[in-house]
């Protein structure tokens, strides 16, 4: 057992990861908030852009000035369902708003409008693929509505935290802007990989969300954000069905993929720790640290806290018309797990190239280049190849490098006429990589081109047969597979801009004209 | 009571003008927008302070009512095609925001905070090109039915200086029943503009919910608030809901139906074959001898002139006060949670703290800022919408709501208007009730109702309580959606009560000057 430092003067004790899973079993419930990509704020007109001067996209319904009554944005309800519809939810036949009470200085009316018993969507579901293809539903519980609230900056003090600051500063810019609120139910079942199913289930939900276009999805900037509800029970009690979930804490604001899975993983070995020396879990919020990968207390979570939720009288209820939602699902595309195996059926890979090319990211541009005139086997080879290996040695993501899938369609176009060798269409990609122009044009300002001409190539021929007579000797007295080595002399005369298929039936002619190609 | 002088000089015939006539004289140029203006800012400076003053008024934005008035009268001598009310002087109840006045709902909390944007009904007030008077008195945050929980003192009844004038809009009828204007906007959540028309003996609509829109009007129960029209007389009345209310995209509540024809409605003075439902529950016992007595000669006047009374049952109405003080109280709680010294308004800085947290600062303003019933009502509120309580309190309330609704179509299927005097009694004296907050909502039985509803709803003057020469008020309830039946009905009854009079009853309330309120 080590432990950790948690502030000043408290230390957390970890339980070693493998023992801790050996003896619990975790239980998750994933909150992730989302902010939609809507032109105007939930309730009012103001813009929702994001990086703005501080209170500059704000009006008086956004800042809860008296009187200001709030309009819903169909655009966002739009939002909402179609998420919903995603998720495999039930859309629930009358929207409406409650309102969630509780002070604090940058909520604008010290109330938050938001959902309670009548979320939008709720009983769906997400299938979620891990690294070696192994697919865990993720059932959802609810997705509802809410406003965002707007941003305290605390000056001063050392922890950035509203203690021990000299002064503290509210920006409404965010106050307002449409958030969807998605909570899975109690994920049970993952055992030892519950880490990387938290971290595969937000990565599959921002994928999903991008794909539906409804909102940036950029958890750096806050657009997606996650909060980690975390609880062990103990594994020695047969019937997992009758032993009641354990006390949980719930880790806030962990944005990103990687520190989903570490806090998870963390939470895993804390708690683990405290249960195994019969200490008792507090319910309480916690707070993650990228840097050193822990988390440490935050405010106390009391199960007399109390948001005297109620419905907003200032809205009134809003129908979802059948034909509404059914026009709405139409816009849904095609859920990543099933287009996945869809793609693999059409392009005939393996579950292992397909999986190599979604860890590589490379999914969507093999098939735009597929799209875009390439055979499958082709469009893999580029993708999942040189140009990973492009990529990588860059430090870029695969769909950041300078080229289109059109460029990989005219190179390959150009390895099939003949007119590139795999080593010359390296060359040319380098320089399509340098943004000197597309295939072509480099081609052409580089000179490469494979060369065919008999006379140019017999030459050549001619002076590797002179500068290697005992290879020759093999040749004429049978060995033909030696003509390789002869083409490989002419290749490198030619400096490997000559047409291989044409270096080998010029040999042979020279040499062996008397027996058929087919034999090598 | 004796009847009332004769108006002597011209300013003061011009405050004894209707809305109506003022807008005749104006678009005939017989006088001017200013000088209209000018007669009830005089009117105003001449009554409204003093210790004993009216004190309807917590504003007086005089220099802007004589720019907008100004600018009407070179609009209309260059020839423009102006609003029937253009230069008509309107008051506005200080729950509204005005734009660049100030707006503070009668509470500290609200002190010194200039709103940056108008009301809607605001808005439709200066573009109908109306001079905008000032704010009036109101009980804090539209809590009370006195007036007297306004932060700012009371406002006393211009038929008698030592009561009340009814609220929580009291300010607005009083203005009007002491000529300092001819109009004023009101809102009413559960009688705060129909119990101040009674006791002062003019006349309040509250509209169908959604009929005017509440954008900028402070909330105190979202679900229960209804902006409304106050005048002295019915047609007077009709013409500045006329003015008020229709569809604002910025009010999710607000109807998108058109405006039904009250201006139409109260001209229209013949009730025959009309049936008129007399309310059992509210219109027996517990009433003043008074009350009793003025509202049984109005509905006998009314089946004089043809119409039929209709015995109707509300049966839930017992419980409406009950409900009442539950929704109102919860969603009040909410409504005002905004109130922290954070953005706007009052700041208090606690005693004794070196250095306070933001959650030290809101205590201690809100402990400052507030008055008791309004923090009565904060604490009952929050006590009925906590966990454990909620079904038993909001949960039920909202149940009884429901009942309430199906007593009224009931009713509504039988009848073509409801009646009932408006409040129980007359107005009592400033201080009689204010230790008593039960008594003082009892006063709200009859006018809660409609709020809970959602029903239009009007006060008229029905005459005077021969125990104490007060005023008595006649209340009209429409099905939603049907305000036009109110001004109908009330003009037709209006007209009735007059003949029988001899004359408006305000010219029989006692006339106060400068000499009188000085004392
Ligand atoms: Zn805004």
């Amino acid at each position: 057992m080590t432990t950790t430092a948690n502030g000043p003067g408290t230390l957390d004790e970890v339980l070693d990861y493998d023992t801790a899973t050996a003896a619990f079993d975790p239980v998750m419930g994933l909150e992730v908030h989302v902010e939609l990509n809507t032109v105007t704020k939930m309730f009012c007109g103001c813009p929702t852009e994001f990086g703005a001067e501080p209170n500059t996209q704000v009006c008086p319904v956004c800042l809860g000035l008296p009187g200001a009554l709030p309009v819903l944005n169909r655009a966002g309800l739009e939002s909402a369902v179609r998420i919903g519809l995603a998720l495999n939810c039930r859309i629930a036949p009358l929207c409406r708003f409650a309102r969630k009470n509780y002070f604090y200085p940058d909520m604008p009316k010290n109330f938050q409008t938001s959902q309670y018993d009548e979320p939008i969507a709720h009983d769906g579901w997400l299938d979620v693929e891990l690294s070696d293809g192994e697919v865990y539903r993720v059932a959802i519980e609810r997705a509802h509505m809410e406003e965002d609230t707007g941003k305290s900056l605390h000056v001063g003090g050392s922890t950035g935290r509203i203690h021990g600051a000299d002064y503290s500063l509210v920006d409404y810019n965010r106050a307002g802007i449409p958030l969807i609120e998605i909570v899975t139910k109690p994920l049970t079942g993952a055992g030892e990989r519950a880490p990387e199913v938290a971290k595969a289930y937000v990565s599959s939900l921002r994928d999903l969300l991008k794909g539906l276009g409804v909102s940036d999805v950029k958890m750096e900037q806050g657009s997606l954000r996650c909060d980690v509800n975390l609880s062990l029970r103990s594994r020695q009690d047969d019937d997992q069905m009758s032993v009641p979930l354990g006390t949980r804490s719930e880790t806030k604001n962990v944005n990103s993929l990687r520190s989903i899975e570490r806090a998870v993983r963390y939470e895993i070995k804390r708690h683990a720790a405290r249960l195994r020396t019969g200490q008792k879990i507090v319910q309480e919020t916690r707070h993650w640290h990228e840097d050193t990968g822990i988390t440490t207390s935050g405010r106390e979570k009391s199960d007399a806290e109390d948001y005297r939720y109620f419905p907003e009288p200032d809205l009134v209820p809003m129908q979802s018309d059948p034909e509404w939602v059914d026009s709405l699902r139409a816009t849904i595309p095609e859920p990543p797990a099933e287009r996945r195996r869809r793609l693999r059926a059409e392009w005939g890979f393996s579950e292992a190239e397909l999986r190599d090319l979604i860890n590589a990211g490379a999914v969507d541009l093999v098939a735009a280049t597929i799209e875009a005139g390439a055979t499958p086997a082709a469009a893999r080879k580029w993708w999942s190849g040189e140009l990973a290996r492009q990529a990588k040695a860059r430090g870029v993501d695969l769909c950041d490098l300078p080229i289109t899938c059109e460029q990989v369609v005219e190179l390959q176009g150009m390895v099939d006429a003949g007119r590139l060798t795999d080593t010359l269409a390296r060359q040319v990609l380098d320089g399509v990589l340098a943004e000197e122009g597309g295939p072509e044009k480099v081609a052409a300002a580089r000179g490469l081109s494979v060369v065919s001409d008999d006379s140019a190539l017999g030459a050549a021929v001619d002076r590797a047969i002179e500068a290697n007579p005992a290879v020759v000797k093999k040749i004429l007295s049978g060995k033909t597979a030696a003509t390789g080595a002869l083409i490989g002399a002419v290749m490198r005369d030619m400096r490997g801009k000559a047409d291989a298929a044409r270096v080998k039936d010029l040999v042979l002619k020279r040499l062996v004209p008397q027996e058929g190609e087919t034999d090598l | 009571m004796s009847s009332a002088t004769p108006p002597a000089d011209d300013s003061r015939s011009l405050t004894r003008r209707t809305a109506a006539e003022l807008a005749q004289m104006l678009r005939t140029r017989q006088v001017s927008s200013v000088e209209v203006v000018q007669a009830h800012l005089d009117r105003i400076h001449g009554t409204d302070p003093g210790e004993r003053g009216v004190h309807a008024f917590l504003h007086v934005s005089a220099d802007s009512a004589l720019a907008t008035a100004a600018a009407v009268d070179r609009a209309r001598a260059a020839g423009e095609q102006l609003h029937p009310l253009a230069g008509v002087p309107v008051a506005v109840k200080d729950v509204m925001t005005t734009r660049g006045m100030p707006t503070t709902c009668g509470s500290r909390i609200l002190d010194g905070w200039i709103p940056p944007y108008d009301a809607t009904v605001v808005r439709n007030l200066r573009d109908a090109r109306m001079p905008i008077l000032g704010k009036t008195n109101m009980d804090e945050f539209a809590m009370g039915s006195s007036t007297e929980h306004s932060a700012f003192g009371p406002t006393r009844n211009p038929w008698d200086l030592d009561r009340i004038p009814g609220g929580s809009g009291g300010g607005s009828a009083a203005a009007l029943a002491a000529f300092q204007a001819p109009l004023a906007t009101g809102s009413d959540t559960g009688g705060s503009i129909r119990q101040p028309a009674a006791v002062t003996g003019t006349v309040g609509v509250k509209p169908t919910y959604g009929g005017v829109s509440r954008y900028g009007l402070v909330a105190l129960a979202s679900s229960l608030d209804q902006a409304g029209p106050c005048g002295r007389t019915v047609l007077d009345t009709a013409l500045l809901h006329e003015v008020m209310a229709g569809h604002d995209p910025l009010d999710s509540t607000s109807l998108t139906d058109d405006v039904p024809d009250v201006v139409g409605a109260a001209r229209n003075r013949d009730v025959a074959g009309l049936r008129i439902g007399v309310i059992r529950e509210l219109s027996g016992d517990g009433c003043q001898p008074g009350v009793r007595a003025r509202f049984d000669e109005a509905t006998a006047l009314l089946v004089e002139a043809g119409a039929t009374l209709v015995d109707v049952e509300c049966p839930s109405f017992t419980a409406a006060l009950a409900a009442y003080y539950l929704i109102l109280p919860s969603e009040a709680s909410s409504n005002l949670a905004k109130f922290d010294a954070m953005r706007y308004g009052l700041r208090v800085r606690p005693e004794k703290v070196v250095d306070p947290t933001a959650e030290q600062v809101m205590a201690a303003t809100r402990a400052a800022g507030f008055g008791d019933e309004v923090k009565r009502r904060i604490i009952l509120g929050t006590y009925a919408l906590s966990s454990g309580y909620y079904d038993a309190y909001y949960g039920s309330a909202q149940k009884v709501r429901t009942l309430i609704q199906r007593d009224f179509a009931r009713a509504f299927e039988n009848a073509d208007v409801l009646v009932s005097p408006t409040a129980p009694t007359t107005a009592f004296r400033l201080g009689e009730k204010l230790e008593d907050p039960l008594a003082m909502y009892l006063n709200d039985v009859a006018t809660i109702p409609a709020n809970l509803a959602g029903v239009p709803a009007m006060s008229i003057p029905a005459g005077i309580a021969d125990e104490d020469d007060l005023p008595v008020g006649f209340q009209i309830l429409a099905p939603a959606r049907a305000d036009d039946r109110l001004y109908h009905v009330g003009a037709a009854l209006e007209t009735l009560l007059e003949v029988r009079r001899g004359g408006p009853l305000l010219d029989r309330a006692p006339e106060i000057s400068s000499a009188s309120v000085a004392r």
